[in-house]
Order: structure tokens, then sequence, then C-alpha cells
């Protein structure tokens, strides 16, 4: 095994992962897709500019015609127009509940990790009681009991899927705790603090960064499902909204719904190629040749 | 009495997590904005001081909260979950109608996921890098990627809509009351085979994977190695030897996702119209509801932990390390 404080001085093995990462086919296939996503949503709505509530054409207008490329709801809303807008929700509340969900979980993880005893045993059932939850339904109640905006919907995203987190954390924790780089430290007098943030978090965080991005995915994932519901902000567009707006039309139509799944699946799917490129880098199981 | 012991403690620690979960629908109810008093005086359009004054007694809101949790808690395990602000019905009652559909639906897509998925697993462990195995990764990134709501309106539209070869939604056809229960059960199968599809394909996959890596393990291991030397079939080897200690982490994780399958079962109780828990849930929120929504979150949290004990028990019968209790 390396010697991990080297991670930090020289940052030769963080640099060699980049490479193995960036030259990997599969992270450039997932970096480009999200890569084009993001564009789409941060210019799309300049470029196609059109009112995602407005009607603008037949309802159930077919796709692929000129005027209308991927066709009208049921009430003639251009579902080209919700596509280029509905993005940036999804994006960026699967961000922040992304970060929100991972600040907690490594949080969490890392106190119960460090300090193991009783901040432990008391952590740990914390964590086991939240996993007795179902995530989405629990991500329900909280949306309902308090108004669904963006900045509730988002809390209750992270609040509801921290717990692989924490426990990969504290994994992690417990692993690196005791080795000798760690009890140097404490030696010239570091405090835990220190220690925890500065000495042991960046070497437990290869793994951690593969979990980041499958928490991506994860918060996408729920956006979508609480918007399908109708959980969402009605007033903002997104991707889920408008599958769930059309979910009773299904049989007269297919492509008010299959569009924006389509988006929902390529997200997530560049998101889940980025964390398989990322595994494959930091993962020194994996880099076996 | 070896397996007594534990089986007391993972009992009273499942009580533990049942009253803790209690706590927090009580903690959910003081927390959120409104209260039922208010709720129901604008239901009805406003009412006098009186009324008022009885009904917050009624709901013991003039207690102080330590009485008011000890008051919901004992209600809560009494089996009283509660009025439903829409149907003015008890929760239990509400619950209980849907839970048998719910369970029907989560209990087959777990059985399909854990016999397909352990299957093709092994099947794969033979090459795992032939095209089998590698198409069996592709399926789990995309079974991981696809919204489980979408893929169940993609499918319906595909196998009901264009192909009429299923039922769109629902979980009976009423064309066939009174036909016998068989023509009944036939029916429901037919119903079923949809959701428990849109319900299993992450599944099948991610069990598949899962399936194939620890095959690849066991089958590294020694123990293999004298199996093959003293001569057994490769079936033998497969399914006697190596699969028994194969299937524990699938078991394992199996058990952990079962919240995520039972929350996976809301979504797809929506698409298709399947009168579970989660439709209830479902209409329940868009009644603003609260009541049944926290009888539902209890409900199923409750449901989380039996299956948490059952993998427990399951794991028991199945590992041999735990049964002999040596080690």
């Amino acid at each position: 095994m390396a010697d991990p404080v080297q991670m930090q001085s020289a940052a030769s093995p963080a640099r060699e992962a980049w490479q193995m990462f960036i030259r990997s086919s599969v992270s450039i296939a997932g970096l480009s897709m999200l890569g084009l996503i993001l564009l789409m949503s941060l210019f799309g709505p300049m470029l196609y500019d059109i009112d995602p509530f407005a009607t603008s054409g037949a309802p159930l207008s077919p796709p692929f015609t000129p005027d209308l490329p991927l066709g009208t709801d049921q009430i003639g809303r251009d579902i080209l127009a919700g596509i280029v807008n509905g993005g940036r929700t999804t994006l960026a509340v699967g961000a922040a509940a992304a970060l929100l969900s991972l600040g907690i979980g490594i949080t969490l993880g890392a106190l119960a990790g460090y300090y193991g005893g009783l901040v432990d045993d008391v952590l740990m059932r914390v964590t086991e009681f939240f996993q007795v939850l179902p995530a989405l339904l629990f991500a329900m109640v909280l949306v309902t009991l308090f108004t669904p905006t963006l900045a509730t919907i988002t809390i209750a995203i992270g609040v509801v899927s921290w717990t692989g987190v924490a426990r990969l954390t504290r994994g992690e924790f417990l692993k690196l705790r005791h080795m000798e780089f760690v009890t140097a430290e404490r030696a010239i007098g570091a405090d835990n603090a220190r220690i925890i943030w500065r000495v042991i978090l960046p070497n437990a965080l290869p793994p951690l960064i593969v979990s980041a991005a499958f928490a991506v995915g994860a918060a996408i994932l729920f956006e979508a499902g609480l918007s399908y519901l109708g959980l969402g902000d009605p007033n903002t567009m997104s991707w889920g909204l408008m599958i769930g707006s059309s979910r009773n039309y299904i049989l007269d139509a297919w492509w008010p719904v299959t569009f924006p799944g389509v988006m929902i699946f390529l997200t997530v799917l560049s998101v889940a190629l980025i964390s398989d490129g990322l595994n494959q880098a930091l993962n020194p199981k994996l880099r076996e040749r | 009495m070896r397996l007594l012991i534990p089986l007391a403690i993972r009992l009273a620690y499942a009580a533990i997590l049942v009253v803790a979960v209690i706590v927090l629908n009580f903690l959910l109810i003081r927390l959120a904005p409104g209260d039922p008093v208010e709720t129901i005086a604008g239901a009805m359009g406003g009412m006098t001081e009186e009324l008022r004054a009885e009904l917050v007694r009624a709901y013991g809101l003039d207690l102080s909260l330590p009485q008011q949790l000890l008051r919901y808690l004992a209600r809560m395990l009494s089996g009283d979950l509660g009025y439903s602000y829409f149907f003015n019905l008890p929760v239990s009652g509400l619950i209980l109608e849907r839970v048998p559909q719910t369970v029907l639906l989560v209990v087959v897509a777990v059985a399909v996921s854990l016999l397909a998925g352990t299957a093709l697993g092994v099947l794969a462990s033979r090459r795992p890098n032939g095209w089998f195995s590698q198409s069996l990764t592709v399926l789990s990134v995309v079974g991981y990627a696809a919204p489980v709501f979408w893929t169940g309106i993609m499918l319906i539209i595909v196998f009901a809509a264009w192909l009429p070869l299923f039922p769109v939604s629902g979980m009976d056809d009423i064309a066939n009351a009174g036909n016998g229960w068989f023509a009944y059960a036939l029916d429901v199968a037919h119903h079923l085979v949809l959701p428990v599809a849109t319900l299993s394909i992450i599944y099948v996959a991610q069990y598949s994977n899962l399936a194939r890596a620890s095959m690849l393990d066991v089958l590294g291991a020694d123990y293999i190695r004298t199996a093959r030397a003293k001569g057994l079939s490769e079936g033998s080897v497969y399914f006697k030897h190596a699969l028994k200690n194969a299937i524990l982490p699938v078991v394992t994780v199996a058990g952990l996702q079962f919240g995520n399958l039972l929350a996976g079962a809301i979504l797809v109780e929506t698409v298709f119209n399947w009168p579970g828990l989660g439709r209830l849930a479902f209409e329940s929120i868009l009644r603003r509801d609260h009541p049944t929504i926290l009888g539902i979150l209890f409900c199923s949290a409750c449901m989380v932990i039996a299956a948490n004990l059952l993998t427990d028990l399951v794991y028991r019968a199945i590992d041999p390390r735990i049964r002999t209790g040596s080690r």
C-alpha cells in the first residue's frame, strides 16, 4: 500500500488517478453527455425562446415537425420548450440535495468513525433509524407537511438520503484512525478537528468521491419522482412535472411522457458513467493491468 | 436457546425502532405549520369558540408536550392511527385495506428479483468476461438510471397500448368477477406482470451483478478446489457448494433494500393504478390528508422493520457458520 501521507504532499497518486479517469472511454462518454445537458439547460432557454407553460400549438400535436420538433402535450404546451427549461430545476435541485446529503453523511460518519464508542453507537442507531423509513415516502411526507418549494424539496431529499454516505465514511474512518500517520499527527499536537478534516478525510476521499457521483444521480431521480407525483414547485417547469402532468394521456400520445423521461435517463446515466470512471481510477482493486 | 437470545435482542431492538418512528411522527405533526383544529375549522368554513375549545381538548392540545407525546404513543401502539381528514374514517382501517395488495406486489417483485438475479448471476459467473456477463453490467447501469415511474409508463405504452398483451392498470377486471377463485387469481397474475416487471428490472440487474461477483469470489476458495479435486460434477460444485455461500451477500442486500423497493412500489402503484398503500399515499397527499399520510409512513416503516427481522432469520437459517454457533 502506498504511503497515504504522500497523497497530500506530492499529489502524484491524485494526478495519476485523474489521468486514468480522463482517459477512460466510460468517463469521456459520461462527461460529454453531462456537458451537453448542462449546456442545453444553460443556453437552451435563450436559443429556443418559447414559454414552456404557454399554449404553442394544437393539443397533442405529434413530434418531428419543423414547428414543433417534439410535439405538444394535452394542453398544447411545447415539449421541446419544457425539455430545455426543465433541466435547470432537475440539475440544480439534484446537485444541491446531493451536496446536503453528502454534508450530513460525511459529518456524521466521520464523527462516528473517529470517536467510536458511545458516539459511534448513538450515531449508528440514528442511521439505522433513518434507513427504516422508506426514503421516497419520507421525502413525500416532509414536502407535503411543509409547503413544496424548491428549498423544502432540496432539504427533504438531502435529509432522507445521507445514510449510505454516513456508513461509508464511518467505515473509512474506522480503518484509518489508528494508522501511523494519524498517530504521528496527534503526537505533534494536532487537535481532533484538524485530524478529522485535514488528515483523515483527504485520505478517505477516493471512495467518497465515487459515492458523491452516485448521490447526485440518486438526488436527480428523487427530484424527478417527487415532481412526477405533483410534489414539485408547480410554477417551475421540470422533467418530472412534465411526465406527471401527461400521465393520464399515455394511451393517446407517447411523446409527452417519453422525451422528458429520456432526458432524466440520460442525465442519471451520464452521472453513473462518471461515477464508474471515477471508481476505476480511484479503486486500487480495479486497477489491475 | 442459542437461537432464542439473539432473537429476543433483535425483537427488542425492533420494538425500540417502532417507538422511535412514532416519536418522529409526533414531531412532524408538531413541527408542521397549522394544527388539526385549524384544519378542521378551515374545512368547515369556521366554527364557534365553544366547538374550538372542545376540539382542542379532544385532541389534547391543552396538555404539555411530553403528556401529548405519551398520549400519542399509547394511542398509536394500541393501533389507533387517528382519523382521516378526507374520509372521516379510522386511518388504520384505510391502511389495512390496502396492505395486502402492496405486500402482494412487493413480495412477488422481491421473489422474481432474487430468483432471476441469482440465476443470471450464476450463469454470468461461468464466463465473467463473456458477452452475457457484460450485458448484465450494462443492464444494471440502465436499470439504475431509468426513473422507475417512467419505465412503468414505457412498458404500458409498448405492452398495453401498442401490443395489447397486458392490462393498462388496476388489479383485476370486473368482467372476470364471479368466475371462481382460479380465474380471479389468473386475472390478478395477468395484471401483476407489468408492475412487477417495472419494479424488478432494477433489482434483477443489481442482484445478478452481486451474485456474479460473490460467486467469483467463492469459486476461488480452497474448498471449491477440494470439491473439484474430489471429482464432483460442475453442477454440484456450482449449486451445492458455491451458491450456498455466494447467496449470502445477495440476501443481505435484498433485505437492506426492502425500504427502497417499498418506495419504488409507491411510484409503480401510481403508474398502474394498483390499489395499494402507494396509491393511497399519493391520493392522501393530493388531499392534504395528513393523518393518513403519517399513518402510511408509520405502517411502511413497520413493514421495513419486519422485513429486516425476517432477513436476519433467513440469514441465520442459511449461513452455516451462524447455525453451528462456533466462531
